[in-house]
């Protein structure tokens, strides 16, 4: 099949990159882009069936600080770190969905209280300032200071290639498992359930187990999404891993690279991680909040003429159908 | 024990003070939300601007601090109907989301561009208002004075809404938009009017926070998420709810922030947010949704 030899060889060729003596700095751009790539993807499970959670900051918040806080206050590998940082995630995405979908909050009301949540994680995460070093943020504590070159223990890699390595393998599998979701029954339940609630459990789907079982998933991944970045960065921070100016740039990066399509997450990665660095390059430094400045911009149009998002609207013009712009994505 | 029923009254009464102001935000959304069916999730941005324009009418060019707030007002009503004709309207008869997201751009825009022009420092208008002395309790007087305009805006808003021609209208169009342009009301045109009225009352919230606050780029992240869950707490467009919920609200991070620490007064006023969610979703004194 075409299509799969020229997924092997686009993983084979991005694998290859790090041995090519790719510079520091691209390379950790590409780490960046691989890590808000699995990120925007566990958000667009959701998205691309209307639950548009303004939330996720604080899902990626609680993978990020419980890893954090685990290793530096006791001493816990992020190996069992982050399995119980996604359990937190698992309990605060149950806790909030399940009530929601239980009781019907949908469109604006849910982006509502998905907002407050994440709000509610980053406030917490600042009033332990104690526990968590508050909005200074904190630095997991170093394995290398023995000059080691990695710690697999710690979960710590001094050669950024490593990273690469992982980022890779985790938005391989979050590709995997949006496509698994697009395959599966889940997802025509889903797109019934977005098109009209009550229609949606007439023919037997259940509204609430449907919406809850891909609100887990997401949420899951997100968390792991938010250890991973700080085991990368080793450096959290509650305005950098959570709160609403991280949710928004969750959401928005979705929007602008295409909700509905598989890729779309990826693409609005690469957008807004290009957009930010090359204006970083071209105008310096001094220059605070002109890539936000023209991503605003550029947002507010892409949702008034191309709210399928950049690839949403490639894949549009090359007229490919079925599963490049499913049913889920508004007619227009 | 006796100082403590002091501070704890001082609170009490800081958190009516400061509801007044809430109510205030509070209102502007709604009547937006009430009318044309959408969240202006960039509301606590379209305040920035008014106080950098009264920030800078008073302080650079040293206009009388009345003027400068009559500027602010018009100007954030301005920004309304600019924010209406130019960003909602191409998508008022999409999917209701993208009239979430598409202020949302307008968010990122305008801290970006406030970013721009003036720079992350946080300023102030240099002006300290004395404090009313009750006994031992300190109530600056901005706050006063805040609560009591917000007071008077509201009196005056639900008097115009309920005694003129233009604010039956208003009220009309809310109640059922696909009969009212039957009735020879064009929609269109009261969406424009609604949106210069919630601007105003953006800016009106403008010129009271600025006599309290410091203004800088990030001062919408703020305000902004509170504003949003008062009005969804009260039932979104429903302004009496609001209103209330503004209240209740304030109680909360008040008193909740002396008792314990200012975080944990946000912590508890949103987590009762959710929980009010699961109990009420039309909102604490909402019909049905």
């Amino acid at each position: 099949m075409p299509r799969t030899a020229s997924w092997v060889i686009a993983v084979a060729v991005l694998a290859a990159v790090p041995l090519t003596g790719l510079g520091k700095y691209p390379l950790h751009l590409l780490i960046m882009i691989l890590l808000w790539s699995f990120i925007y993807t566990s958000w667009s499970l959701m998205g691309r069936f209307g639950l548009v959670s303004f939330g996720h900051g604080a899902f990626m918040g609680a993978g990020a600080y419980v890893v954090t806080m685990l290793w530096n206050h006791f001493g816990v590998t992020p190996w069992i770190g982050i399995p119980l940082g996604v359990a937190l995630a698992v309990v605060i995405a149950v806790l909030v969905g399940y009530p929601c979908f239980r009781f019907r909050i949908t469109g604006h009301y849910f982006a509502l209280v998905t907002l407050a949540l994440t709000e509610v994680a980053r406030l917490v995460i600042v009033a332990l300032r104690d526990q968590t070093g508050g909005s200074l943020g904190v630095t997991p504590k170093t394995a290398l200071a023995g000059g080691e070159s990695f710690s697999v223990f710690a979960l710590q890699f001094a050669d950024k290639a490593v990273f690469f390595y992982i980022a890779l393998v985790f938005w391989l599998a979050a590709l995997w498992v949006w496509r698994r979701v697009d395959r599966s029954m889940a997802r025509y339940a889903m797109l019934a359930i977005s098109q009209e609630e009550d229609a949606a459990a007439s023919v037997g789907v259940n509204v609430t187990r449907t919406k809850l079982v891909i609100t887990v998933l997401s949420a899951a991944m997100t968390a792991l999404g938010g250890a991973l970045y700080g085991q990368y960065q080793l450096y959290v921070n509650p305005d950098t891993v959570s709160g609403i100016g991280i949710s928004l740039q969750i959401v928005f990066a979705v929007i602008a690279g295409g909700m509905y399509v598989q890729l779309g997450p990826t693409v609005g990665a690469v957008f807004t991680l290009l957009l930010a660095e090359g204006l970083r390059v071209a105008v310096g430094h001094d220059v605070h909040g002109l890539d936000t400045f023209i991503y605003g911009f550029l947002l507010v149009i892409f949702i008034i003429y191309m709210p399928n998002g950049i690839l949403g609207k490639i894949l549009e013009r090359r007229g490919r159908r079925g599963t490049a712009v499913p049913a889920g994505a508004p007619a227009r | 024990m006796q100082i403590f029923d002091i501070f704890f009254l001082e609170a009490v009464l800081n958190g009516l003070l400061f509801g007044g102001v809430l109510a205030l935000l509070a209102l502007g959304l709604n009547l937006v939300f009430g009318v044309i069916d959408v969240v202006w999730i960039c509301y606590a941005e379209l305040m920035m601007i008014g106080m950098y324009t009264v920030y800078f009418l008073y302080t650079v060019y040293h206009l009388p601090l009345v003027l400068a707030f009559a500027a602010g007002i018009l100007v954030v009503a301005v920004c309304g109907v600019l924010l209406h004709v130019l960003v909602i309207r191409p998508v008022l008869n999409t999917e209701p989301i993208n009239q979430l997201l598409v202020t949302g751009g307008v968010l990122f825009f305008l801290q970006a561009a406030a970013t721009l022009a003036f720079g992350v420092q946080f300023r102030n208008l240099g002006l300290s208002l004395p404090s009313l002395e009750l006994g031992e309790i300190f109530l600056p007087y901005s706050r006063i004075y805040a609560a009591l305009t917000a007071l008077v805006a509201m009196v005056v808003l639900y008097l115009f809404l309920k005694k003129t021609y233009l604010g039956t209208a208003i009220r009309a169009i809310s109640q059922d938009r696909q009969i009212m342009p039957l009735m020879g009301v064009s929609p269109g045109r009261i969406y424009v009017i609604t949106s210069a009225i919630g601007g105003a009352l953006a800016g009106l919230g403008a010129c009271l926070l600025v006599l309290q606050y410091d203004v800088h780029p990030a001062i919408g992240l703020t305000f902004g998420p509170i504003t949003f869950l008062i009005c969804v707490l009260g039932g979104l467009g429903n302004m009496v709810g609001g209103f209330v919920a503004a209240f209740i609200f304030a109680q909360f991070i008040s008193v909740g922030g002396y008792l314990f620490h200012i975080e944990w007064g946000y912590v508890m006023a949103f987590v009762f947010f959710i929980v009010m969610m699961f109990i009420r979703p039309q909102g604490l004194l909402g019909g049905k949704g």
